[in-house]
């Protein structure tokens, strides 16, 4: 049968450049989702206008022997961070599968890990944007309340720190029907977002929810944030390994959920 | 003739697979430096649960033929398709795409798909679309070749969520272009579409065809497989019940409609020369398959029959005649 292939083959082929196809695909995820004003309302939205009531309400009080202002800053780049992989990546998955897109691309050659890395980018990218805009809001409230450098190793936890969040959001994406994406995404990102004390510090609630949220990755991954600000907090190294774990499991999930619905397809 | 079509429609299963083998022997006789196929189906199996949707289904696809698997909803012509693009799995059977499984690259970059996508995403450009997806191929297709071909030049600006239902089917097919692919498979290309731009779509597909694409598209429009396709395959419950060209589909089933005004009794036309059907109306109609002998039967019955009007086999007739069997029992 090989005979037959090469007997058909009418010019040579050889494979595109890998660079340009992620680069292309990359590229046109952050148009799509840049040109799709629900989404950046909401995930950018939210995040800045909790900041700002929040952040100016307590414009020079200190928590923890810094500016309040700061401390929310931690916690609203990584709410951010998450509404940016979990919107972006799980509701965008769940209408691309639905609707037969998620299968032309399939049918085509494009490489299955551009359309993921993608995602995982244009999250990334977005949650980037949304501390900066975050930082600079901050500092017209309270005056200059972060340095370059914190600010360089608190957009190097938030871009690390999308990645167990992209992983959630590839999970739901599988599972969703894109109708209801939104509502279960915000049943479970509001909670998350409470629970792991990124709205307020987590010493505020009570005991019970406490113990709660020290299981939690919104809760490692605003304490990675808090660390990266000079907050006294959990280990860095223990909070990157719960979210390596949180990674790693959801995506051995996303693989079985995959396959099973392969094998029913 | 007549038994002939009998015998088509009566003995689909063991029909399906004998009839293939020759019409894949007539091909590769009309061209016989192309004779290995594009594509290869051999008795393909897949089970959803209970429901078999493809039934020991076999078929070739030859360079530059245009082929249309016709059938009902639900008649498993989508399912030989996503086989074919190795998006499911079969059960049993063999499917291949240019002598190797679908599932490997190579295979993809020679083939094309149009499939039936609800919504794609709306706030990309049309030609931001066939740019992502013309950087999948080492040799694409230029694009603006692919926008005229698909007409969609003075449109290429638009998001795609503004398009109208036709401009979008006319936005996959373009997709299914971008690689300049050997096979071309087409879902239900036209749903959609208005007659303008059906038409437009066949003459497109007719030219890719002359230049050695081919192509296999689904249709449940009967005129569409009557205008475009070179080869028909019939498809019913999962199982191919008739396969030829729209001409030889229509001779198997000698089918004449004879209407007219008449007083006699509906059981009495039932038993008159080649009668299969009777449907009362404002005129009577009658399906048969001897019209002549019906005729002379008829006329010396009613000295005031009127309105008499008779008609060959339309396409239409010949498919509903070749589907409306029950189908054999699944095993």
């Amino acid at each position: 049968m090989a005979t037959t292939a090469d007997a058909l083959v009418t010019m040579p082929r050889t494979t595109p450049s890998l660079t340009r196809v992620y680069g292309k695909e990359i590229r046109y995820e952050l148009t799509k989702l840049a040109r799709n004003r629900a989404f950046t309302l909401s995930t950018t939205g939210f995040p800045v206008i909790f900041y700002l009531m929040f952040a100016s309400m307590n414009a020079h009080s200190e928590f923890h022997g810094q500016l309040y202002s700061r401390y929310l800053l931690a916690g609203y780049a990584c709410f951010g961070a998450m509404g940016s992989a979990l919107f972006g990546i799980g509701a965008g998955l769940a209408h691309e599968r639905s609707h037969g897109w998620l299968e032309l691309k399939r049918a085509s050659p494009m490489p299955a890990g551009a359309y993921l890395l993608a995602k995982l980018v244009a999250s990334m990218c977005f949650a980037v944007a949304i501390t900066l805009l975050l930082a600079s809001l901050g500092t017209m409230i309270s005056g200059h309340i972060i340095s370059l450098f914190e600010l360089g190793k608190l957009l190097l936890v938030v871009v690390g720190g999308v990645i167990p969040f992209a992983s959630l959001g590839l999970l739901l994406g599988l599972l969703m029907a894109p109708n209801a994406a939104p509502g279960i995404i915000n049943l479970i990102y509001l909670p998350l977002s409470f629970c792991g004390g990124l709205w307020l510090p987590v010493e505020m609630l009570p005991s019970w929810l406490q113990h709660v949220s020290h299981v939690l990755p919104s809760y490692y991954f605003s304490r990675l944030a808090l660390g990266s600000l000079g907050y006294n907090t959990v280990s860095a190294m223990l909070s990157w390994s719960v979210l390596a774990g949180y990674t790693l499991a959801l995506l051995a999930l996303c693989a079985y959920v995959f396959h099973r619905s392969e094998s029913r397809a | 003739m007549a038994a002939q079509a009998i015998e088509v429609t009566a003995a689909k299963p063991r029909h399906g697979t004998a009839s293939v083998g020759a019409a894949g022997a007539s091909a590769s006789s009309l061209n016989p430096a192309t004779a290995e196929p594009v594509a290869t189906v051999r008795n393909l199996v897949k089970q959803y649960g209970k429901h078999r949707a493809l039934d020991n289904v076999s078929f070739e696809l030859h360079r530059g033929e245009i082929v249309a698997l016709l059938g009902p909803n639900g008649a498993g012509k989508t399912t030989a398709i996503r086989t074919l693009l190795g998006l499911t799995r079969q059960d049993a059977g063999e499917a291949l795409l240019f002598g190797k499984s679908p599932r490997e690259r190579e295979g993809r970059l020679r083939t094309g798909a149009m499939l039936q996508v609800g919504r794609m995403p709306e706030s990309l450009k049309v030609c931001e679309h066939i740019d992502l997806f013309r950087s999948y191929f080492p040799t694409p297709l230029p694009a603006a070749e692919v926008l005229a071909i698909a007409g969609l030049t003075e449109i290429a600006g638009k998001l795609f969520g503004q398009l109208s239902g036709g401009q979008k089917q006319r936005m996959l097919f373009a997709l299914a272009l971008c690689g300049d692919p050997d096979l071309l498979f087409l879902d239900e290309p036209t749903l959609g579409m208005d007659i303008e731009a059906r038409r437009a779509l066949w003459d497109q597909v007719r030219m890719l065809a002359e230049r050695g694409k081919t192509i296999l598209l689904t249709t449940h429009y009967l005129p569409e497989a009557e205008a475009l396709a070179t080869r028909v395959l019939v498809l019913q419950a999962g199982r191919i019940v008739a396969e030829g060209t729209p001409a030889e589909l229509k001779g198997r089933v000698q089918m004449s409609t004879v209407r007219c005004r008449t007083s006699i009794a509906e059981a009495v036309l039932r038993g008159l020369p080649g009668v299969t059907e009777v449907t009362a109306g404002e005129r009577v109609t009658l399906l048969t398959t001897e019209p002549e002998a019906l005729l002379r039967a008829l006329l010396p019955l009613d000295a005031q029959l009127s309105g008499l009007e008779v008609t060959g086999t339309a396409f239409e007739d010949a498919f509903l005649a070749l589907t409306s069997q029950p189908a054999a029992p699944a095993l």
